[in-house]
């Protein structure tokens, strides 16, 4: 018998002493960070306001829109649809791509941020530990998912698949792999990046509450 | 003493559990913390609230303090102010007087253990220890690193080198350096006498006290007189609002009555404040956290107009108490509000005194950014959040994975 084990998540903040007051030295730089700067400054809003809606962006996005007053980059890059990537660095492609697009027309727009508002480039490193709940089935599996953190739920909905590179979110796998396939689809079709984690956490148990009658 | 149970209806069982799980993984670890004074001042308020907390968890950490003498600690004082990007004249037999106090302490220390958790500038020099007594070294800084003094920083950066990882309070703080520098800013105790709930009679009793009217709106802002806190600037932005508004100012603040530049600065306040009696600037004594909760509780708006800041608690401490913030995008503050979601960020007088306009005429708005803002304070820049960081980072020092699997 399959049986879910919940894992749970803590990060350390890092900096990497890089800091950017435009947009080309914005560019350069999302092009050589490491993987986990980018990963930090795309989720830290998910992890740090998971109680605002409607969430604000990215950092990137948040940062030419707020700093630089560049409200239709902003927007672009807000719109990035980070659900559809499963690596890093081809969420840095897009990213970098928008930037390159919007300096090609707009060569002569140079606009600096006030003094103490440069963008500074940070990462996180990942702690991963094994928590005391686990599923063997449905009911379980709703009972342990309405106790566990909420940093527990963002490991097994974000971290794992972007991070760590999975296919796809761990509860769906799991659902798939004790024949829940309609189940894990609902999961998969989720985007987590829209709703606050509390949000999520509902919606999963209904989602599970639906299809478990069924 | 305060104990862990107390805070659980604050933050949660589950973030009580996580500090357990990550204090499990540090057994048989021995942690060492030094600074340069037992009592008075930020770091040891943090240690003497974190050394009880860590022992409850089960965590080996003890606590030592250097010695020096006043001649030490007046080239510690000039290096502390030059750090801060004042200009100090520091010369090579200075820092060698440093260096040598520095060695002296190694002489009375035991520096036998596991992590050496070195605060500020002081003991830096310890680390030349490092290849006899071995174990992890972890370098903390504490102080507002916009903009030191170059030569200075490139006398601190030697040893800062020798370190496994430095920790700053802000972005804006991080240097170019070859070792890992992790992000742990301050934090508040929701349990002090500064942030803890108040009954409303005592509240009342306050506003009562200093004459201020609870039926009007109340705009306040809580600060030491400095100029770097811009208190005159904020009689500005007050005026520009009362055009249009009705509202009170309060300014409430210490200092010390031997600091010649701090009752300059009260003197010009007090003159900017002259003929309104709407106006009411409060200079009050050191043990008054109870009264400045008090106002921060009974205010419709609090204000940080600062000019520069390290990190701005007090603009923490408002937040947790919910109210709508309105601060200048300085330093720390930036990541304690996110403009229009947890709080206004301003840049000028213009721009406070229009957001003070705004927030009291929209009140259900500055509702809501008074609840989001202590939603982001309560997630994030608790003392509980402060010891969940330091366990990490001792954690991290020895690993050198971004993603790491315990269990």
């Amino acid at each position: 018998m399959s049986v879910f084990y919940f894992k749970t998540r803590l990060n350390l903040v890092e900096m990497l002493g890089i800091r950017v007051s435009n947009v080309p030295d914005l560019l350069e730089q999302i092009r050589q960070v490491p993987g986990s700067s980018i990963y930090h400054h795309t989720h830290r809003f998910l992890q740090q306001h998971n109680y605002l809606c409607p969430e604000p962006p990215n950092d990137f996005a948040f940062w030419i829109s707020n700093a630089l007053g560049l409200d239709d980059l902003g927007e672009q890059l807000a719109s990035v649809d980070t659900i559809k990537f499963v690596k890093i660095n081809d969420l840095r492609d897009a990213f970098s791509v928008i930037i390159e697009k919007y300096l090609q027309r707009n060569p002569d727009k140079k606009v600096q941020c006030h003094e103490g508002e440069e963008f500074h480039f940070m990462s996180c490193r990942t702690f991963v530990f094994a928590t005391d709940h686990q599923a063997a089935d449905t009911a379980e599996f709703i009972r342990a998912l309405r106790l566990i953190s909420i940093n527990s739920l963002y490991y097994h909905i974000f971290e794992s698949r972007l991070r760590l590179g999975k296919v796809g979110n761990d509860f769906s796998q799991w659902f798939e792999a004790i024949g829940r396939k309609k189940l894990a689809e609902a999961i998969a079709r989720l985007d987590p990046y829209t709703i606050t984690l509390e949000g999520l956490r509902k919606k999963i148990i209904k989602s599970v509450e639906e299809y478990a009658a069924n | 003493m305060l104990q862990i149970k107390d805070y659980t209806d604050i933050v949660g069982q589950n973030v009580i559990d996580e500090l357990a799980m990550l204090s499990r993984q540090l057994q048989g670890k021995r942690i060492q913390n030094i600074n340069s004074t037992a009592v008075g001042g930020g770091v040891a308020e943090i240690l003497t609230r974190m050394l009880p907390l860590l022992h409850e968890l089960g965590v080996d950490a003890r606590w030592d303090v250097i010695r020096g003498d006043e001649k030490f600690f007046a080239i510690t004082k000039k290096m502390h102010n030059a750090l801060h990007g004042v200009s100090e004249t520091i010369g090579a037999e200075d820092l060698e007087y440093f260096l040598e106090v520095n060695e002296r302490n190694v002489a009375e220390m035991d520096l036998n253990c596991d992590i050496h958790f070195i605060h500020d500038p002081q003991p830096i020099g310890l680390v030349r220890e490092r290849p006899r007594v071995g174990g992890k070294w972890i370098w903390r800084c504490h102080i507002d690193f916009t903009d030191p003094d170059q030569k200075l920083w490139e006398f601190l950066k030697g040893f800062i080198e020798m370190y496994d990882a430095a920790v700053f309070s802000a972005p804006a703080f991080a240097r170019s350096l070859p070792i890992r520098q992790a992000l742990i800013s301050p934090s508040i105790d929701p349990l002090s006498d500064k942030n803890k709930e108040l009954p409303q009679e005592f509240i009342d009793a306050v506003f009562q006290k200093y004459g201020i009217d609870q039926k009007r709106p109340v705009v306040c802002q809580i600060s030491r007189f400095d100029y770097l806190k811009d208190p005159v600037g904020v009689i500005e932005a007050y005026k520009l609002a009362k055009e249009h508004v009705d509202c009170q100012l309060v300014l409430a603040g210490g200092g010390a009555v031997d600091d010649p530049e701090g009752m300059r600065v009260l003197a010009d306040v007090r003159q900017a404040a002259e003929n309104d009696p709407d106006i009411f600037v409060l200079f009050l004594p050191p043990a008054a956290d109870l009264e400045i909760n008090a106002l921060q509780r009974g205010s419709t708006i609090v204000l940080q107009k600062s000019l520069k800041e390290g990190f701005g608690l007090t603009v923490a401490e408002a937040l947790w108490k919910a109210k709508p913030v309105i601060a200048t995008a300085v330093g720390g503050i930036q990541l304690q509000i996110t403009h229009k979601y947890s709080g206004i960020l301003t840049h000028s007088i213009e721009g406070t005194g229009f957001w003070i306009k705004q927030l009291l005429n929209e009140p259900e708005y500055a509702r809501k950014l008074g609840v989001n803002g202590r939603e982001h304070i309560k997630n994030n820049y608790l003392i509980f959040r402060h010891l969940r960081d330091y366990l990490l980072l001792f954690l991290s020092v020895f690993e050198t994975k971004d993603v790491v699997f315990y269990g």
